[in-house]
Parts: C-alpha cells; structure tokens; sequence
C-alpha cells in the first residue's frame, strides 16, 4: 500500500517539476522544495528496493527449484532486469535527465544507441577489472560476466538515466565537489555503495567454511545488491540530516 | 632528549626483534632430545632386549574416541561388546591422556615416539613429512615385523616404506563418515585370515569426520560407534581363532589419539580433548570381575609398553613409563628387566636433557634401585629363594617404578608447555613499542623530524625506580614460583635486570609524553600521511591506505587469511592501483578544467572511441592541442592500468596458499620439459629488460659489471638445465654451474664494492647529492643482480616486472602527483608485500626455496646458505624497500623524507607483528596452532628482523645526509 502511495506521489511530483527542478537548483532553495524533492526521492528509491525484493521472490513462487544459492544465476538476472526496467521507468517519468533542446527523431536514436553502447562497455569494464582482481580468465567466464552485468544495471544504467549517455557528465559527478543537484548526490551515493559492496563482498571468498554463498560469484553479487539497498536507504536520509549544508553550484 | 626519528624508528624496531626472540624461546620450548635422536646415529642397541611377551599385536586407533565413549554411563550402549570385555574380560583398561595440541599429527607422532613432539619440531621438519626420529614402527621393522596399516594416511607419509601392506585415506572431506570407514574395513575379512603379518594398525576417522559436522551429541555417533564395536568384536573373534596352545598371545589395543570438545572440534587442552580411552585385549592378562574405575596414564606410556611387549628396545626420545599392570604376569625377574631397560632408556634422555641430572630426584631414585636390583639378582643367582627374597624383589620394582614416575615427569614438564613468562613479557615489550611510536607520530612526521623523547626526566624521576623494584621483584617472585622450566629466569641477571630497566623506563617515558601531549592539548593521531600538511581531511587514497593496513592486521586472526594472505594483499593492491588511477584521472582533469568553459561541454561534441576505460581515456582525448606534455599524460594514465595488469599476470604466475593451490599456473606451464624453449626466450628478456631498466643511473663501471653480471646469470640457468643455449646441444651432462655462479657474485661484488665507494665519497669528500644518490643506485642495482641469480628462471619475469613497475610509478606517479613521504612509503611496503606472495611463497614453511642456499656452492655451508635462503624468499619486500631508499633520497626530494619513510616502515611492520603476537598467545591451543599460525609466526619474525636492518641501512644513509649538509 505504501507503496502505491509513494507511486503516486512520485509520479504527481515528477508532472509538476520536469521543468522545474534544474532551474530552482540554482536559486537558494526554500525548505518546501528540499522536501519534495527528497520525498521525491525517496519513494522511487523505496519502489526500487521493492522492485529487487520482486525480483526475488517472484521467481521463487514461479519457477520450481528456485533459490538464490542454487540458480544463482537466474537471481542475478532478473534481479539486473528488474532494476534496469525500475530505474528507465521511473527516472524517464520522473524526467531527471537533463532535458534536451534538440527533439528530432535521429538524435533520440542516436541517444540510445549511444546509450546501449556505454552500458555495453561498462560491462566489459567491469568484467575486466573483476578479471584483474583475480577472477579466473576463462573457466568462471559466464559468471564473471553475469556478475558484471549486475554491476552494470545497478551503477552504470543509473549514470545513464540520471546524466544521458554523457561521458564529461559522469566525470564531473564523480569528480570531488561534482554533485549539482541532490540527485547527483544520491547517484553518487548509489553507486559508491554498490561497488563498495561488491568489492566487501569478496572477502568471505578465501574462507573455508565451504558455505553455498562462498561460491564465486554469489557473495560478490549479494555484496553488491546489499551495498544497493544500502545506498538507496542511506542517499535520502543523508540528503535530508544534511540538507542545510548542501549547496550546489551553478550548472 | 631530541633524535631524529629514523634513529628513533630503527631503535625500537631493534629492540622489538629482541622481544620478539623472547617472545619466540617461550613460544617454542627447545625439544627434549636425546643425543643419537636421529635414527641414521643410533648405535647397535649394547643391551640385548628381551624376549616378547606378545607374538602379534593389533592396534585399532579411533580417531577423537572420548574416554565416556568408552567407560561413561552411555559406553554400554555405545560399545556393548568392548564395554563387556573392559568389565570381564581379561582386559586392562586406562584413561590415557593425549598432551595438547591434541591433533592427530603430533599425536601420532607421540604415540610412535613416545616423546611429546615440540612445536619447533613440526615446524622444522614440514619438509620432510617422514618422521626422523627413533620410533616403533622403525625399530619394528628393524627387527623383521612385518607390518600392515589401513586408515587415516598421515602415517603412511610418516612411515614411508614401512609396511609392508598399506591402503592410506586422506580425510581431506570431512563431510563424509561412512566411506572413510569402509576403506579400511573392506580390508579386514582378508587380513585377518592370512598370518603373514605381526603387527596391524588400523586408524578409523569417520567419528571424527562426525565430531567435526554435528558434535559429540549428535544422533550419528551411536551408529559409528556400534559399527566400531562390531570390528573389534570381529578381529577379537578371528584372534580368538588362531589363538593356538604354547605360542605367545596376542594384544588387542583400542585406543584414540584425542578426544572431542563438547563442540565437537579438538586440539585445545580441555578435559574431554585430552582424556582417550586405552583398552588392551589379551589372554594373558587375568580376568576382570566387575567394572572399575580405570586409572589414568600418559598416552605416550603406550610406547615403551609395546616396545618392550613385543621384544623391541624402546625409542631413544619416550618419556613414557612402562605400563606396569600389563607385565604383572610375567615372573619378578623380568618385571625387573622391564623396568630396569625403561628406567636406563629415560636416565639416558635426562643425562642428554638436563645439564644438571645428577642432581635430579628421579635420576638418585634410579641409581639406588639399580643398585638392589643387583644385589637382589646376585641373591637369585646363588640360587636363593627364600620368601625374603621375593618381598626384597617387590621393594626394588616399588623403587623402581617411584624413579620412572619422577624421571618421566621431569622430562615431561620440560617439553610441550609453553613458557608463559617468558612470552608475556615479550608482548608486554612489543607493545610498550609500539605505543611509543604510535605516540611520537606527530613529531616524527613533521617537518623538522625528530622526536623529543623525555628520557632524562622519565629516568630521573621516582616512579622510574619504583617501578624497577616492583618489576623487579615480581621476576623473583615469578621465577621462584615457576613450576616449569622457563627461559626468561634462566637469563643472566645482567640482561634481566636490562630488560626491567627498559620496561620500566619506557612505561614512564610513555606516561610523560601523554600528559604532556594533553596538556598541549594537539590532537594525538593525525593521519601519517597528512602530518606535513596538516589538517583532518583524508582524501581516498589515505582512507584506504589506513583502512588496509588496519583490515589487514585484523585478518590476521583468522587462519584462512593467513593461509591465503596473499588474496588479502592481491586484493589491497588491486584497489590501489585503481584508487592511484582515480588521481591520476582527477588531477589530469582538473588542469583540464579551466579549459572547459573556453571549448565547452555539449553532448555533441564527444564522440568517443570506444575504450574499456570509460572516462579515463576521454579526458586526454577531448583536448588534444591543448599541451605539449600529452605523452606523459598517457604513461601517466597507463601506468596503474599497465600495473594492474602486471600483477594479474603474477599472479597466474605461481598459485600460492592452500585452497587454490592445486589449479595449473603459468609457472608449472613453463617449467615443464616442453616449453623450455619459450622459458629461455622469457628469461632472456626478462634479462635484457631488467638490464635496461637499472642501468639508466649506474656509473659505466657498474654498467658493465651489470651486463656481464646478466650474462652470467643466464649462463648459469643455461648450466643448471633450467633454460637453453642455442649453441648448446642438449647433452647430458648437467653441471652445478658452481663457476658460473661464482662469476656473477665477483660482479656483484664489484657493483656493491662502486656503490659503497661512491657513497662513502659523497659523505666524506664532497656533499654531492647526486654521487650519493648513484651510489645508492649502484647498491639497489647490486641488489637486483644478486636477486637474479638467485630466482628460478621462471620467477625472472617477477623481478622484471618489479623493476618495470617501480620505475614507472616513480617516474609518472609517486613523482608528479606528489604524494608524500608517508603515502610512498605504504604504497612500497604494500607493494613488497604482493611481490613476496607473487615469487611463490606463502605463509607455509613448505615454500621456503632451499635450493639456493647452494647457488655457487660445492656443498652445505650453513651462514651463506642461511643468507641466500633469506634474501631469495625476502628478495620482493627488500627490492622495494632498497627502491624506497633509492627514491627517497633523490635529488629533489625534501631532506627529511628518508627520515619519514624509515619511521613509517618500522611503525608499519610493528603493527601487525604486534597484534599477531598477541594473537598466537591468545590462539595457542587453537586447532590450526602448529600448521597455520607457528609458521607464519616464524615468517612475521623473520619479516621483523629484516625490516630492522633496513631501518638501520635507512638511518646511516639519513645520518650520512646530515652531517654532509653545510
């Protein structure tokens, strides 16, 4: 139910301040408006925790013999799907992206190819920095990829929908002092959470407890799907305990 | 008093090795030994043993058999038909008690040898897995037994070749109890109808394997235990068979070599551990009338009692006692023959053991009784047998069995105890240590430094002296209430009354620094790396830098990460090559930035190549005209990609650890037989590139020498088998290439021989900074030749990327983004520590390279030996340390930076080799005691002491500086 109502609220909030939002950024902002704009926040961070938990146990009533040990895997990808398909949906209704002057056909294409293009490498980035950490080069293959693609949906397809399919955009997020907007700040949040938990939850691997959840690369990934919940709890409530001292720069 | 703190570092790390040596004496108690310990020295035993009581002997050993297993409320249920012979058989039953670490290694050693194997023993022969010493098996099949064993397989690598019959099983998968069992029960039904044998030892580990998943409750140990029983109903039954009128008996021992904790785990020292049932089956022992309460003995008492039941002469390094109840039968004359062989065996191992033995009880004891056994044996010569004579027998056996009683437990109380005075004091030292370093940090990273250490007043003072007496006092207390043999008393008083003075001085010097420090009131821990900045604000890099050193020491304490250490610092590394690259991308971008504005930053504009790197290549790309310095961008930029990548390649190199080790790497790959061609060619490019690396700053002189010095060390692979010449044809005959290698340790010397003469010269004549800093080149390069020489051929691509590696950093990274003193020196020790793991060691003894101690050398010579051994398996944290030094004390560097990293490195070594200290003491009756923890232990020592001499290396080359400074 709560929920719902936090879906609604969300999507009234985005219909009010698609154009709004960037603008106001630059003025010294009311208390009113932090506070939308965390509530804001706030449950579209709730549905996307939501939509993890989906991916969860919806498999696990549909599909016999599911388990999140067991068909790793299979957790693994409709956990990424779920988040991919959550995030496009609400930031595209939320209207985070920066708005674009230009509204022809071929550049929205281009757009998105570019788009799939950038999330594609990543991929492959992350697959070779998990590579460089040690993983097997070709025995584990499938799964360090897999495990890639998970990174990928919960830090770079963020990056996507929140900046575009903008490199210079992303460094300057990411760079000190970068953040512009409290979105930024939460991005920011999210993903460092969600590497951070990935690269947390390699270390259970060396440990010879012969557990399920030992086996490569399943503690990554639960590290990273915590580190996510994690960060998308911990961006608002920090956004908001510190929201007297955040000031951002003109664009 | 004011010292500079590189004097201070290398000061309390000298003194931490000490106390660490300390530490380490009570830690592993010398081993009682006796003289001819080694089997390949035993004489021809003088006297003629006697005859065997017993014509064969079966031993079934259950691995974790709990003595309640057995004699408890529940044995009848457990064991119906063992617990019917122990209440009327003809049966002697006993508790014996295992010594802690109660493992079943060390046990079975103890139940061979009879002695109480050291912790410094298993250490030292992890090489050889064969068991060295004199024991029973080996004496057995001296004297033609024929022996056969099934079970747990750490006796057949312990007694290789000694039975004749053997079906060894790994208990490597714990989670299955049934199949274990089953290997060496499908033997049985043959085994027993053959005669061909006289000894049988089977070692069941399902209850065990059981104790391990669900404890000594558990719903599955009444089953294994029924399943035992019915077996030695079996070999009972089928040795009741063959029993036949006039030939000697048989023996039937069941026995467990430790016990179970109530979690079911082993190898700490509580009662349920250590109590093991010991049951002995024989016909020629009376029957048992009703159950008794058993007496206890040592579990090692088993050893002389079959030596001498079985007619062999008992091992020269038991300390047990003979188990006087077994022999009870035989007639007073032998009794005594027993005795008296047990009692000369055990007066031997005191004489060799203790230096004062005379005046040991046990050993008088000994003499008297031996004296009225002769007198009592002249009488039964004579052929007196009064009834007199027979009560003048039972007093000498009394006498006899009083002095084995003392002669064992001196012995006995002298070995697998540790020495706990001796060990708290070490930690107490190390620890007083380290808080003073922790607490000079704020002075000695600052500007000027140096270190203001209140000594004069801390000694001065009242409490000082107090202390001394209380201290003081205590060690007489201590020493004079010590049940046990301990180092620290036996210490000459001079070097005691040294260490209290230290403790004592070293505790008020701390407690003046705090109050002054509070009352200036200035915050006591900065961050090292930003002392000289000043300020709180960390960036990511010193985050991680702490958080690493701190997550690393902690790991310690779990004997998987020491196992897989080099995980930990693989992964320690990997991330900071990737936080490095973050910098670099940062600093790169933010120089860009002011150019933004002036281009612009519209989405259109960046079409970018596709790169695996994402942003990283796209900010040099976007400005391509906008400087001149756009190459070192992009080796700047490559430089931790390209070190990333360098250390996935290590380490694929050589798998290390334990979990993992097994799996295929690039070194088996090479050093097989076929692809010697391709280690030839890697070898000698690695060769060409380590020449062409170190050579940049070496005189000419040195520039030779180091070329020749390469040659030579290929030459020498070439000579030793290990690479190919093309103009060699593969003959047969391989030579040590013992010229060869003499050739390059000439060149060696000469480079170190330049090196030193250029420094000396620098300190001497002329303040040149520039000789001094080649000088130290010359040595570094020095370092590499002999490094060379000493790795296998294929570990020269470790060295070589090394180099490769320290190069570029200094050059592109630690150079242009100005990281500090302390940061480059972490950054180094972080590196030492991967390339160490990344030549192969691991925190196993097993991984040491003997083999070079014989680099150059006709035969064992023990020092140099020693020397190689330690630098070839040190060669990765001492070529980056020797690069620090180098780096350090170049030109432009300011000229406290050598004094900054010499601190940082002894407060980075202390750290761990304290808290692991403290670890080993609080974990010494852990399970993983002996072949996880006594190891690394031995290997943070080592650590400790070359750290210390490179602290020392540091504060000569500091101290040469500045006294050259005008």
């Amino acid at each position: 139910m709560s929920v719902n109502v936090g879906w609604v609220q969300a999507f009234d909030l985005a219909r009010h301040h698609v154009y709004g939002i960037q603008v106001d950024l630059t003025r010294p902002l009311s208390s009113i408006m932090w506070d939308q704009e965390i509530r804001q926040m706030a449950s579209s961070h709730a549905i996307m925790a939501s939509g993890v938990f989906m991916a969860t146990v919806v498999p696990a009533v549909l599909v016999p013999g599911f388990s999140v040990y067991g068909t790793h895997l299979l957790w693994l990808y409709s956990v990424a799907g779920a988040v991919a398909v959550v995030n496009i949906t609400l930031f595209w209704l939320l209207g985070v992206s920066s708005p674009t002057k230009k509204h022809t056909i071929t550049y929205k294409v281009s757009r998105l190819v570019r788009s799939c293009l950038y999330l594609l490498l990543s991929c492959l980035f992350f697959h070779t920095v998990v590579i460089l950490y040690g993983a097997p080069l070709l025995e584990t293959a499938l799964e360090t990829f897999s495990l890639a693609v998970l990174l990928t949906s919960l830090t770079t397809l963020r990056c996507v929908c929140v900046l575009g399919p903008n490199v210079q955009a992303w460094i300057r997020v990411f760079s000190r002092h970068g953040a512009m907007s409290v979105w930024d700040t939460s991005l920011q949040m999210v993903v460092g959470c969600s590497v951070v938990g990935a690269w947390l939850g390699a270390f259970p691997i060396p440990l010879d407890w012969d557990r399920p959840w030992q086996v490569w690369p399943v503690s990554c990934s639960l590290g990273a799907v915590i580190g996510y919940l994690t960060g998308l709890i911990v961006a608002p409530a920090w956004i908001h305990w510190h929201r007297k001292h955040l000031t951002y720069k003109i664009k | 008093m004011r010292v500079r703190s590189s004097f201070f570092a290398s000061f309390c790390l000298v003194l931490e090795v000490l106390s660490v040596a300390l530490f380490l004496r009570g830690f592993f108690p010398v081993p009682v030994k006796s003289s001819f310990s080694s089997k390949s020295k035993l004489s021809p035993n003088l006297s003629k043993v006697p005859d065997p009581i017993f014509k064969r002997v079966v031993i079934v050993l259950i691995d974790a058999l709990r003595e309640d297993f057995v004699f408890g409320p529940n044995g009848r249920k457990y064991m119906p038909y063992t617990r019917h012979l122990v209440e009327r058989g003809s049966t002697h039953s006993f508790v014996a008690k295992a010594r802690p670490p109660t493992v079943t290694m060390p046990r079975i050693k103890a139940l061979t040898t009879g002695s109480i194997p050291g912790f410094i023993d298993v250490v030292m022969n992890l090489n050889s897995p064969a068991l060295l010493e004199d024991n029973l098996i080996w004496q057995a099949k001296m004297a033609g037994k024929r022996m056969v064993f099934y079970g747990d397989d750490t006796w057949v690598k312990l007694f290789p070749k000694h039975f004749m019959e053997y079906d060894g099983t790994t208990s490597f998968f714990v989670s299955d109890y049934t199949e274990v069992d089953n290997n060496v029960t499908r033997h049985l039904d043959n085994t027993l109808k053959r005669d061909d044998w006289d000894i049988l030892i089977l070692h069941y580990l399902g209850l065990d394997h059981i104790g391990h998943i669900s404890g000594p409750h558990s719903s599955l140990i009444q089953p294994k235990l029924m399943e035992m029983d019915d077996i030695l109903k079996k070999i009972h039954g089928s040795l009741i068979l063959k029993e036949t009128e006039g030939a000697l008996p048989y023996l039937l021992v069941l026995c467990g070599d430790h016990g179970m904790s109530e979690t079911g785990s082993h190898g700490g020292s509580s009662a349920h551990e250590v109590n093991t049932p010991l049951v002995l089956i024989s016909p020629a022992f009376k029957r048992k009338v009703g159950m008794e309460k058993p007496p206890t003995i040592e579990q090692v008492d088993l050893t002389p009692t079959l030596a001498l039941g079985l007619g062999l002469p008992i091992s020269q390094n038991s300390v047990g006692r003979l188990i006087q109840p077994v022999v009870e039968e035989a007639s007073l004359r032998d009794q005594l023959r027993f005795l008296h062989l047990n009692g000369h065996q055990l007066s031997c191992l005191l004489k060799d053991s203790m230096p004062a033995y005379e005046k040991e009880e046990g050993y008088e004891q000994f003499r008297v009784a031996e004296k009225s056994h002769g007198n009592w044996l002249k009488l039964v010569v004579e052929g007196n047998t009064s009834e007199v004579l027979n009560n003048m027998g039972k007093k000498v056996l009394k006498q006899y069995l009083e002095a084995l009683r003392v002669m064992s437990a001196a012995l006995s109380k002298q070995m697998g105890k540790y020495d706990m005075y001796s060990m708290v004091v070490g930690v107490v030292l190390v620890f007083q240590l380290l808080l003073l370093l922790l607490l000079a940090m704020p002075e000695a990273l600052s500007g000027a430094s140096e270190v203001d250490l209140p000594v004069s007043s801390a000694l001065l003072s009242l409490p000082f002296y107090l202390l001394c007496l209380l201290l003081f006092s205590v060690h007489m207390l201590v020493c004079t209430s010590a049940e046990s043999a301990c180092y620290f008393c036996s210490l000459p008083w001079g070097l005691v009354f040294g260490a209290v003075a230290l403790s004592s001085a070293l505790l008020c010097i701390l407690h003046v620094t705090c109050a002054t420090k509070k009352n200036s009131r200035s915050p006591l821990f900065p961050s090292p790396s930003r002392a000289s900045g000043g300020g709180w604000s960390l960036s990511e890099l010193d985050i991680l830098l702490l958080a690493g050193t701190a997550g690393h020491t902690l790991s310690l304490s779990a004997s998987s990460f020491v196992e897989e250490e080099h995980q930990v610092w693989y992964f320690l590394l990997n991330t900071l090559c990737l936080v490095v690259f973050q910098d670099v991308c940062r600093k790169y971008f933010r120089e860009r930035s002011a150019n933004i504005g002036v281009i612009g930053c519209s989405e259109d504009k960046d079409c970018l190549p596709p790169s695996k790197e994402g942003y990283a290549v796209a900010s040099p790309l976007t400005d391509l005209g906008v400087t001149g310095a756009d190459s070192e961008r992009w080796l700047a930029l490559a430089t931790p990609l390209l070190t990333l990548a360098c250390c996935r390649l290590l380490r694929s190199l050589n798998q290390t650890g334990v979990q993992w080790v097994h799996l295929p790497d690039l070194g088996h790959w090479l050093n097989s037989s076929e692809h010697k061609t391709v280690l030839s060619l890697l070898a000698a490019m690695s060769l060409a590139l380590i020449y062409f690396l170190v050579q940049r700053r070496c005189s000419w002189v040195s520039k030779i020498a180091l070329a020749l010095g390469l040659l030579g060390v290929y030459s020498y692979r070439a000579a030793v088998g290990n690479v190919v010449l093309p103009w060699q044809h593969s003959g047969g005959n391989m030579s040590k290439g013992t010229m060869k290698a003499r050739f390059v340790y000439v060149f060696i010397l000469g480079i170190f021989f330049t090196g030193s003469k250029d420094l000396l010269r620098s300190q001497v004549i002329t303040a040149d900074a520039r000789l001094k800093s080649r000088g130290l080149w010359e040595i570094y390069s020095g370092v590499v030749l002999l490094v060379a020489l000493l790795f296998r051929a294929h570990n020269l691509p470790v060295l070589c990327c090394c180099l490769l590696v320290q190069s570029l950093m200094a050059q592109f990274i630690w150079k242009k983004l100005h990281y500090d003193a302390a940061q480059t020196t972490i950054m180094h020790y972080w590196f030492g520590q991967a390339f160490f793991y990344f030549q192969g060691n691991s925190n196993s003894i097993a991984t040491v390279d003997i083999s070079v101690g014989f680099v150059g050398l006709e035969s064992y010579v023990e020092a140099p030996a020693v020397f190689l051994t330690a630098l070839s398996t040190y060669a990765g944290p001492l070529l980056w340390a020797s690069h620090l030094i180098c780096y350090l004390s170049s030109e432009n560097r300011s000229s406290v930076a050598v004094g900054h990293g010499c601190y940082c490195l002894a407060l980075l070594r202390s750290v761990p080799a304290a808290a692991y200290v403290v670890l080993v003491t609080a974990l010494r009756y852990h399970l993983f005691i002996w072949s996880v923890f006594s190891p690394k232990l031995l290997y943070e020592s080592m650590h400790t002491l070359l750290t210390a001499a490179i602290c020392l290396f540091f504060t000569t080359m500091e101290q040469s500086r500045s006294s050259s400074r005008p």
